[in-house]
């Protein structure tokens, strides 16, 4: 199928990503050749397979993962906003959000 | 004792990281300190060993940027589980090794800090993802060092600077403080020159751990007992396919000869079909893009990194930020899953992709019922030059045909050095295994290093051990 640059204009708005012309003009092409590529499942039929629950061993599998649903200590404020690019009064400051 | 050769790590580190760039940050203080520490206190298992940290692993009061801008300068305020038990045996860490950005390249030309040049050949790419590891590594500037494998990113760099590679049944390491690529298919790994180095250090990070669902409760055996004894009763598969169109013929060669070492040393060789491994390669691509732009979606501006400046809004501030602080390739990477994964997309590839996933790991679970452990190239060709791969994304994906299928399929996958092409670049095997047989693949390491050492050194060597 097709790929125009509209439509990766689309997924770069949904993944957050601001690109400019001429990186589109450069994604379109090659990201049109990767899909191209992975289409070479189609022939596979595939009609009665599952698909994988990720990698996981079936020791993996059986690993009993819960916890006690107990309070614990945690990074605590101050260290948490440490590496904030901005942060204020205990918050993590961010521009607008209402325009 | 400890802190002459933990000095030299770290001289050796600063003096050949003009030539190599391996290494993003180097604890020099750090270091010297704990290896001080040591000095007469109780002895862990690794004690004084010098160990080299991909930068996507978080050890705390050093740096984490994952070779990329978005983080910067990032300080994680705790470490990785490995990391804790790394330091809790005794072992040093000396610094951060520079890597493809977020562990997504095959060649490490895509870190925001530049690309890390092959000890052999400084023209030539040292692998990747963590081919800051890799390098450091075979320019004897630390004995052992880790990395991150979810497509072949310990193997592939492994092989192309000659060195030991190993990269761990999924759920063998915890992967609590590595920062996430792909959940499904990341797994911390080995670098070393010896497979006892390797033995040990996995004998020490390995396990269940609290803080990762994923690890599995199976338990560690102590890896170096084991290592030596002859290989009387073990089968190897030999997937003939793969020996086929793209693979260099010199690794095709020497990889044959390596079989033949196995065979002389009492293996038996079997011929095993892996029907669907052509396919992996379009089936990493769109699992490991779709669970890559779900876990880079955190990387906003708010918590951490870096921030763009001069957003009005706050939508836009994240696009700014995500435009300025990641690389083409992490770009490429995120559109490719948030298109997979996409409205309409989503039964076309990702569905599809994870039901060729199941066929790929069946394959696998019919193989081993004939074999012990599969041979097979690591890398089709040895390193090549700096600049070759990067404006063809394919091309370089397609690096990783020899390497996906053991990340899809969850089982473990070690690269050994087994000699050199005519240009003096590094050649390596893989030796693929059921789930938790990694004793099997380092005794099978440990006695072809027995009979076939690798004692060649690269041109750019810190010129000791």
């Amino acid at each position: 199928m097709p790929i125009s640059e509209n439509d990766i204009a689309k997924v770069a708005q949904l993944a957050h990503l601001e690109l400019p012309d001429e990186e589109l003009k450069i994604f379109v092409p090659q990201i049109t050749e990767i899909v191209s590529y992975v289409e070479q499942l189609k022939e596979l039929d595939t009609r009665n397979v599952e698909p994988a629950l990720g990698g996981l061993t079936p020791e993996g599998e059986r690993t009993e993962s819960s916890r006690p649903d107990e309070v614990i200590a945690c990074l605590g404020q101050r260290t948490a906003l440490a590496e904030a690019p901005a942060a204020a009064e205990g918050h993590f400051r961010v521009p607008k959000v209402l325009t | 004792m400890f802190r002459e050769s933990i000095e030299f790590s770290i001289k050796a580190a600063e003096e050949l990281n003009d030539t190599l760039n391996a290494f993003l940050q180097i604890d020099r203080k750090g270091a010297l300190q704990r290896a001080d520490e040591l000095e007469g206190s109780t002895r862990g298992e690794l004690a004084g060993l010098a160990v080299a940290v991909k930068d996507n692993i978080c050890v705390k009061g050093l740096q984490t940027s994952c070779g990329s801008k978005i983080l910067g300068a990032y300080h994680p305020p705790y470490n990785a589980t490995v990391i804790e038990r790394l330091q809790n045996a005794g072992a040093v860490i000396i610094g951060k090794t520079n890597c493809d950005e977020f562990a997504m390249g095959s060649s490490n030309e895509n870190s925001a800090f530049g690309p890390v040049r092959n000890p052999w050949d400084t023209s030539k790419v040292p692998g990747g993802s963590s081919g800051g590891s890799a390098a450091a590594v075979a320019a004897g500037i630390v004995p052992v060092a880790l990395g991150s494998d979810t497509g072949g990113s310990v193997r592939q760099p492994a092989s192309l600077c000659g060195v030991l590679g190993l990269k761990p049944t999924y759920g063998r390491n915890s992967r609590y403080g590595l920062v996430a690529f792909a959940s499904s298919l990341d797994q911390v790994g080995i670098f070393a020159r010896k497979t006892e180095d390797v033995a040990r250090v996995l004998t020490v990070i390995a396990g269940r751990d609290k803080h990762d669902a994923t690890t599995a409760d199976v338990p560690v055996p102590d890896y170096q007992k084991g290592l030596n004894g002859d290989l009387k009763g073990v089968r190897i598969g030999f997937p003939n396919a793969l020996f086929g169109k793209g693979l260099d013929v010199e690794v095709s060669a020497a990889v044959k000869q390596a079989v033949q070492v196995y065979q002389e040393l009492g293996a038996e060789i079997v011929e095993v079909d892996l029907p669907h491994a052509s396919y992996a390669i379009a089936v990493y691509y769109i699992i490991a893009t779709a669970e890559a732009s779900s876990n880079l979606a955190r990387f906003d501006g708010v918590r951490y990194g870096f921030r763009a400046e001069d957003a009005a809004e706050l939508r836009q501030m994240y696009r700014k930020t995500r435009e300025e602080g990641f690389g083409p390739e992490v770009k490429r990477r995120i559109m490719l899953g948030t298109y997979v994964l996409s409205a309409g997309y989503y039964d076309a590839y990702y569905r599809k992709a994870q039901q060729v996933r199941t066929l790929i790991k069946n394959d696998f679970i019919n193989a081993f019922k004939v074999c012990d452990a599969i041979i097979t190239p690591t890398a089709p060709t040895p390193a090549f030059p700096i600049g070759e791969k990067v404006d063809d994304p394919l091309a370089m994906y397609l690096n990783d045909i020899y390497t996906v299928t053991a990340n899809l399929a969850g089982v473990p996958g070690l690269s050994v050095p087994c000699g050199l092409s005519t240009e003096r670049l590094p050649i390596g095997f893989q030796l693929l295994g059921p789930y938790w047989s990694e004793p099997i693949l380092l005794k099978l390491a440990n006695e072809y290093e027995r009979v076939r050492p690798f004692t060649d050194r690269p041109k750019v060597n810190a010129d000791r051990n």
